[in-house]
């Protein structure tokens, strides 16, 4: 039948819906970093990085120290600058963040310390710009000739800016160097020779480079060295190669502290000036991670977050928000496969009960109570009660079951008794009532099936609600009730068959004549 | 695809007729007039559509007092709840002595437990949702004996499915001993389609399987010929126009002496006249959809069901 029109408004409903619901969640997970599957905990570490000099006559001091800026595969929670009377302020020089701290007047050792705290997350890639070809260096005679000789034995033995930048690199590391390299090598107590060295010959090929400083994060505290690596642009993006082997990449644990080779501590009216660096690792929750990195983020989508509620209110809204995925289930059992059961949503409260019950005693305890209680209904049916008095009168009932039955089960040590209290007792009277009609109507038959229905249903539903991942899901990303809206939409206006009705109508099936 | 050979026949799912049928031509602002019995029979009583004669009503617990003056001595009567639904709540007496009532099955009844069910009735315990409920005390019908030799008690009930004003679908519904008298088909009442053109039964249903006689009198159903029924399709096409409903069912009820009488109305009917017919509906419906927008009277569309809605089950008999 002609209903396009409508059709395509709530198709175009529930794709609004699931991409609004799927884009904030999208957004959460990735860039603010709220984890997708539970209990994930991330490493933090605590990078302290000290400098210190001396002035050994009263007067000004300046001190530029190289921070880092675009760290990628790392997030930042916090940075501070701790030091004694000095001023501190941040500039961005040629890609690189450059702490400046200041004082008008200071005499002897001074100690400047600079702390940031950061995260592991989700590659990101490197976004530092892409530079122009490098000029071939304008070099004296005899290293021209040897930058010559190296650059043409490196190419004839590789392929690629990658091949060709880890062959010289091999070269360069080898214990033995020939005379060639040796010349550019200079002082080889300093770690940032060979990479400087490299990075002159690449430019002699004309292969843009950059020396970086890199700080390895340990897994225990400790104090740690910056080492020199080099990144290269082959065109499209940047590698990273470590000098001393020419290993492609960049440990895992290993931080981008600087994109310059210039020294990280500069100082003026000093002297004697040294860095150390002080990492110290941490383990946090993934979750609380994500809401801090929120939190200074300034995000708008962070702060209306359930995580902000008082504790208690949130553990109210893990169970809340697991409904919707219940009722899901209950369209799913009740349009689609076509099982009955009472009342609607019966099956989804009674499911919420058996999280605290267990599974199989709360399918006992609910089966006993209703089977008791419509005992009695039965009974109660003779004295020929008005319809609300007997309600209340079975509601009553209810609720003395459940303490008699919760007593019971605490005698005989059976802890899961107690937890009957949870099943939604004016829920169960409705049932009851319901069953007993349909029983005195229908017959036995039909109360029994839809009895079962309600339990098999209710089952369902406490496995779903009950996935782990889902739980966490739902309550971290609410905004994935949308898509959750979107598919009971759908569903609203499936007009296929049920699954029951192919056993219902199997002799209009049978032979299509 | 596992659901083609139900497509193919076109069968009618709950899921279409709840969303296709039902919330596009029978809007809700109309179900009053068929979920109230009282208001149906009013409206047909209007349209001059024959319906059992209606004793009186009993709208508060107070009125359960005026039951013996409603009734008389009238020795016939069924109680019944206005908003009752799949024949809830239903009480039929065949006499009354010494404040005791006879039902139709022989048990007797204490005024007693009557007033304790009028009162339950009242209170709504067979309305939906449980609002509070009018009784009301109407005609017994004696049933015309055509269908005696296969009903078991109760009452066999003619069911036609009414789309925009034309019937497109018959079915008799005829209670056995398991449905304890009642027309339900799923209580285990047994479902006989009926060819739209001649009124003739055709097979029997019985819990979704074909059968060919009635499991308590052993009689076989078909090639019965319902009496009188161009007047039910002609009284069934015009309780279109009695409610507006696009998709209807209508129950009709065959008195001996009074011929055909309504008995009420549906908004939701089942589904199940699918399988006494053994046919799908889906087909016709499309086929109605295709004429249904010129505005004929009654007599006429009646004219073109029957000659279009001829059972195939019948033809290849």
């Amino acid at each position: 039948m002609k209903l396009t029109g409508r059709r395509r408004h709530l198709y175009a409903l529930a794709a609004t819906l699931a991409v609004l619901g799927g884009s904030a969640a999208t957004y959460r997970a990735m860039v603010l970093g709220f984890p997708i599957t539970p209990g994930v905990t991330s490493s933090l570490w605590t990078v302290e990085a000290r400098v210190r000099f001396e002035r050994y006559t009263p007067g000004p001091a300046k001190a530029h120290l190289a921070i880092p800026g675009d760290l990628p595969g790392y997030g930042v929670l916090s940075e501070n600058f701790i030091s004694r009377g000095f001023g501190v302020s941040v500039n961005e020089e040629e890609g690189d963040r450059i702490a400046l701290w200041a004082i008008r007047r200071t005499e002897g050792e001074q100690s400047l310390y600079y702390r940031l705290r950061l995260f592991r997350q989700a590659n990101r890639s490197v976004a530092f710009p892409a530079p122009p070809f490098p000029p071939v260096p304008e070099l004296e005679e005899p290293f021209s000739t040897a930058m010559d000789a190296i650059v043409a034995d490196v190419r004839r033995r590789s392929a690629d800016v990658e091949t060709f930048t880890a062959t010289l690199l091999q070269t360069i590391a080898s214990a033995s160097p020939n005379d060639n390299v040796r010349l550019f090598l200079g002082d080889e107590s300093d770690p940032f020779a060979a990479a400087r060295a490299a990075q002159t010959l690449l430019a002699g090929a004309r292969i843009p480079a950059r020396v970086l400083h890199v700080l390895p994060l340990p897994s225990e505290a400790r104090q740690v060295e910056i080492q020199p690596w080099l990144a290269v642009h082959n065109g499209k993006r940047w590698l990273l190669f470590d000098p001393a082997t020419g290993t492609r990449g960049l440990p895992k644990s290993t931080m981008i502290w600087s994109w310059s080779a210039k020294p990280l501590v500069q100082v003026s009216g000093g002297s004697r000036e040294s860095i150390e660096f002080r990492v110290s690792p941490s383990v946090q929750d993934a979750l609380s991670l994500a809401q801090q990195q929120a939190a200074s983020h300034g995000s708008r989508l962070a702060q209306f977050s359930l995580l902000d509620l008082p504790l208690q209110t949130q553990q109210i809204y893990t169970i809340m928000m697991l409904i919707p995925i219940g009722a899901l289930v209950i369209v799913l059992m009740r349009n689609v496969i076509g099982i009955r059961t009472f009342g609607t949503f019966l099956p989804v409260l009674v499911a919420l009960a058996f999280r605290e019950t267990q599974l199989l005693a709360g399918i006992v305890l609910f089966s006993a109570l209703v089977a008791i209680g419509l005992g009695l209904r039965l009974y109660l049916e003779r004295l020929h009660l008005l319809l609300v008095p007997r309600l209340a009168a079975v509601l009553t009932i209810v609720v003395l079951l459940m303490a008699a039955l919760s007593v019971l089960s605490h005698r005989l040590g059976l802890e899961t008794g107690l937890s009957i209290a949870l099943f939604p007792m004016v829920i169960l009277t409705m049932t009851i009532e319901r069953m007993s009609v349909v029983w005195d109507e229908r017959g036995p038959r039909d109360a029994i099936i839809d009895g079962l229905g309600s339990l098999f249903v209710a089952a369902i539903a406490y496995g779903v609600m009950g996935l782990p991942i889902l739980k966490h899901v739902a309550f971290v990303f609410p905004e994935l009730m949308l898509l959750v809206l979107a598919v009971i939409l759908l569903l609203g206006s499936y007009t296929g068959y049920r699954l029951s009705e192919l056993r219902r109508f199997r002799v209009l099936g049978k032979g299509s004549s | 695809m596992i659901f083609g050979s139900l497509r193919n026949r076109g069968v009618l799912g709950i899921n279409c007729r709840n969303s296709e049928l039902i919330s596009t031509f029978n809007p809700r602002k109309l179900y009053p007039l068929v979920d109230d019995k009282l208001r149906t029979k009013k409206l047909a009583i209007d349209h001059g559509v024959p319906v059992p004669e209606l004793y009186g009503s009993l709208s508060t617990i107070h009125d359960i007092h005026d039951f013996h003056t409603i009734i008389g001595d009238r020795q016939d009567f069924v109680v019944k709840p206005a908003n009752g639904s799949g024949g809830d709540g239903i009480l039929v007496f065949d006499g009354h002595r010494d404040g005791r009532f006879r039902l139709c099955t022989g048990l007797m009844v204490p005024w007693d437990d009557l007033s304790h069910h009028l009162a339950n009735t009242l209170n709504g315990q067979y309305s939906l949702g449980g609002h509070p409920d009018r009784v009301m005390i109407e005609y017994r019908v004696r049933f015309d004996p055509v269908f005696d030799l296969v009903s078991y008690l109760g009452v066999p009930d003619i069911r036609v499915i009414v789309f925009r004003g034309y019937p497109v679908m018959a079915m008799v519904r005829l209670p056995t001993r398991a449905s304890n008298g009642k027309a339900n088909l799923h209580q285990g009442a047994v479902g006989v389609g009926i060819d739209l053109a001649t009124g003739r039964t055709l097979r029997g249903v019985l819990d979704n399987e074909f059968v060919d006689e009635h499991p308590d009198t052993g009689t076989s159903f078909s090639g019965l010929d319902v009496p009188g029924w161009q007047a039910i399709l002609m009284m069934a096409a015009r309780c279109y126009e009695l409610t507006g409903l696009g998709y209807l069912g209508v129950d009709i009820v065959l008195d001996a002496a009074r011929g055909p009488l309504m008995l009420e109305l549906n908004a939701r009917p089942g589904l199940n006249i699918q399988i006494a017919n053994s046919e799908g509906i889906m087909h016709r419906l499309r086929e109605v959809q295709t004429f249904a927008d010129s505005k004929l009277p009654a007599g006429e569309r009646v004219q073109v069901s029957v000659d279009r809605f001829h059972s195939m089950a019948d033809a290849a008999a």
